[in-house]
């Protein structure tokens, strides 16, 4: 039974938690006292302590410390040359770089078509096992399975399937078109490569967005779709003015995971086309990678690093906002 | 609560005493003597686990091998230089590592043991010496002892060329008998030939060439056809001036040639090949000829379906301006972070000695030696090794500065866009590529 707000059921519920929290309320103090004499605050200090020096050493530390080598000429492989400060330099170098820009429009390219198909399939998929048919549990369980793989395994795999000869992703669309398999190439060729990761991506985090979408269907309490029933809403008004806004906060949030964990796409890319043909799926995270352990330039690709963080936080943070609003509707 | 913070206090001394004491702890003390040699995993790193047996006999000192596969060398061990790890005590760097390796204080200087040990340059072949062991180039500075000789080559399908219908068929296309390639021209030909062609109602392809875009793989491959065209790196009188010697008329047809043959005959899918890719499709029976590092040839040799009687070998074919080939292979180094420097340095006196090299190259290694390579027995010793012989005369390798791995991601980048993405000219490309070397000697403070 799904509790209802203001019912008996829920106020139950409500007075029992109440409970349970003033009892262990007024347990802490004796617990403090018997452990030498530790306040409560030193005794939550003392427990968080680690996770915020972890925290510092790990996380804020090699920001700052990132922040700081953009500025300079520093390499990691040259710890014997003096270290310059170059000011903004390397972000202006970085800025007016026609090849940073082309991999960021690759990077664009391929974020805005794994969401949209990713949301589009995802949504479409909760829908579909949110009908509760039978055998609906396997199919869940089916569906998750590539969300499941790695993405090395995942690109490994792929790179077999593709290959013009012997893959089965081109006997499957040579079955449909008619086409010799042999024929096109998804990884070689500048055209298909793009979409050729575009696919991969789809089919590996679809179900990572489904997911997501079925958490947001299952929350729509099922008295609203009652009462638009006895009103006699049709199922096309309900999806619209029922499932959609409720489901909308879900649909959301799966979109920004899926664009945050895009947009510094590297592994699978990487082991698909190594960025190729020539720079074609060189994504912003593939030149970074090259930049700062092939070339060894880590002021450089410091610099750059900065600008992606600040522009997916960036990009995050209106978006969130945007969440927000939805959320508060 | 006061067993809880107990427990705590152990497990922090567990974390303390695995992190601190056991990284401090080095292989040598931990297990008497045991030094780490570090390379790449491929048929002549076995051959060297072999043939270490003999060291630790003789020695007493044991021998740890880390071996990555070829596309994640170069990243695992330069970040392993770079960030002044320890692991390996010896390291086989490739040739164009050594630059910065020395400039960077990451290898120790052999001079002076060389010197007390009595092992001199003159006893190995000028090319490895130059290619693996001094920075700078031409200059007695050595940082390693010359340990793997390699080049470019090329394998055959010797039984497909000796077939009746074959040589018909090709000698009414072109009017000559097929034959080992001695241009590029023929080469181009006899690709051309083969691709498409069913052979025992297999469908097979002409060749397979070098385009792999991530780590080295196309501009391997390219160069064989550039050097053969008049390509040089910089001008001789004049070190970093590249106008007019990267870029040239004939470099530009170079380029075009490797890309025409990268069009005409190869196999569907093979625009990210390289080193593996190439002998899946040779041992497949997919392809008729195989561009490849000699290194890889006595494997292929005894592979049970297309070795034997069934390859043949040949060195990369002459071009319009010459007969060149791009220069593999590696030196062996002590790491200067090493703790075992003694006994790695043990180790290269033994690996130096006259049988050992000998042995070296009886198990599959290709030594540098003259006292093994000019022995009046050597060109028949194996069905490759006059073929590699004659390679490591005519050898040329890649920019060796420390900033090689820019320099190198700058063709790899220019040359895949043009040859397998189609992007722009083959004269673009190359004034690009003048472009990008430019502005990274410029960063080196280098004037041209």
């Amino acid at each position: 039974m799904i509790p209802v707000p203001g019912s008996v059921h829920a106020m139950n519920e409500l007075s029992a938690s109440s409970r349970i929290t003033y009892r262990a309320v007024r347990v802490r103090p004796g617990v403090a006292r018997r452990i030498r004499g530790l306040s409560d605050k030193t005794l939550a200090w003392l427990f968080i302590t680690p996770t915020i020096v972890l925290l510092l050493a790990i996380n804020i530390f090699p920001l700052l410390w990132t922040i700081y080598l953009s500025f300079t000429n520093y390499r990691a492989n040259r710890a014997n040359v003096p270290t310059i400060w170059l000011g903004a330099d390397w972000y202006q170098s970085i800025l007016t770089d026609p090849d940073i820009w082309a991999a960021m429009q690759v990077t664009a390219h391929f974020v805005i078509w794994t969401v949209v198909i990713e949301t589009v399939l995802g949504f479409g998929l909760a829908y579909l096992i949110d009908k509760k048919f039978r055998g609906h549990g396997l199919w869940t369980t089916i569906i998750l399975l590539p969300m499941m793989l790695s993405p090395a395994v995942v690109g490994n795999f792929w790179t077999f399937l593709y290959q013009p000869q012997i893959g089965l992703f081109n006997y499957v669309v040579a079955f449909f078109t008619g086409r010799a398999a042999s024929s096109f190439q998804m990884l070689g060729d500048v055209t298909l490569s793009p979409w050729a990761i575009v696919i991969v991506d789809a089919w590996m985090w679809t179900p990572y967005v489904m997911l997501i979408c079925l958490a947001g269907l299952r929350s729509i309490p099922d008295y609203i779709y009652e009462a638009a029933e006895v009103d006699r809403a049709s199922k096309w008004r309900q999806f619209w003015s029922i499932t959609l806004p409720m489901a909308l906060p879900f649909i959301m949030l799966a979109v920004l995971f899926r664009a945050i964990e895009n947009f510094k796409m590297f592994d699978m890319v990487n082991l698909l086309t190594g960025g190729g043909p020539g720079s074609t799926t060189e994504v912003a995270s593939i030149t970074l990678k090259r930049a700062a352990f092939e070339s060894w330039r880590t002021g450089y690709s410091s610099a750059f690093a900065i600008i992606l963080f600040v522009t997916v936080f960036g990009l995050a943070n209106i978006y969130v906002k945007a969440l927000n609003k939805v959320k508060s509707r | 609560m006061k067993r809880t913070l107990k427990a705590l206090v152990v497990a922090c001394g567990a974390v303390v005493s695995a992190f601190g004491v056991g990284a401090g702890t080095t292989p040598a003390q931990a297990q008497g003597k045991t030094i780490t040699l570090c390379w790449a995993a491929w048929d002549p790193a076995n051959a060297l686990v072999e043939l270490s047996k003999d060291f630790t006999a003789k020695s007493g000192i044991g021998m740890k091998f880390e071996f990555v596969p070829w596309t994640n060398y170069a990243d695992r061990f330069l970040n392993e230089l770079n960030s002044h790890g320890s692991l390996c005590d010896l390291i086989i760097g490739d040739s164009q590592w050594i630059g910065g390796a020395a400039e960077n204080g990451q290898y120790v200087k052999l001079n002076d043991f060389f010197k007390k040990e009595g092992i001199s340059m003159d006893d190995y072949m000028p090319a490895t010496v130059v290619g693996y062991s001094e920075w700078p180039k031409n200059t007695p500075n050595y940082w390693a002892l010359p340990a793997m000789g390699d080049a470019v080559g090329w394998t055959y399908r010797k039984d497909w060329f000796a077939r009746p219908d074959v040589q018909t068929d090709f000698k009414a296309k072109y009017g000559r008998d097929i034959g080992v390639p001695k241009t590029l021209a023929e080469l181009r030909d006899i690709a051309q030939f083969f691709q498409g062609r069913e052979i025992d109602g297999k469908k097979v392809y002409g060749a397979s060439i070098y385009t792999e875009r991530g780590s080295e793989g196309i501009t391997m491959g390219v160069s064989n056809y550039l050097y053969d065209y008049g390509f040089k790196y910089d001008d001789p009188k004049k070190p970093y001036s590249m106008d007019g010697f990267v870029n040239s008329a004939s470099a530009v047809k170079g380029l075009e040639a490797y890309k025409d043959l990268y069009k005409c005959c190869t196999p569907p899918g093979a625009s990210n090949s390289y080193m593996s890719e190439g002998l899946d499709a040779f041992k497949s029976g997919q392809v008729a000829l195989q561009m490849n590092f000699f290194a890889f040839f006595p494997g292929l040799y005894k592979d049970p379906n297309v070795g034997g009687d069934k390859i043949g070998f040949f060195v990369n074919p002459a071009g319009p301006a010459g007969q060149a080939t791009q220069l593999g292979g590696q030196g062996i180094s002590v790491v200067s972070y090493s703790k075992n420097q003694a006994e790695a340095l043990q180790y290269i006196k033994w690996f130096s000695g006259g049988d050992v090299q000998k042995k070296w190259w009886a198990l599959g290694g290709y030594s540098c030696a003259k006292s093994v390579l000019n022995d009046p027995s050597f060109p028949n010793s194996a069905p490759f090794a006059k073929e590699f012989l004659q390679s490591m005369g005519m050898v040329v390798d890649f920019w060796a500065e420390p900033s090689y791995a820019q320099l190198l991601q700058a063709e790899q980048k220019r040359v895949h866009d043009y040859v397998v993405a189609d992007k722009g000219t083959a004269q673009e490309a190359l004034d690009g590529l003048v472009k990008d070397w430019k502005a990274i000697f410029k960063e080196e403070g280098k004037k041209f």
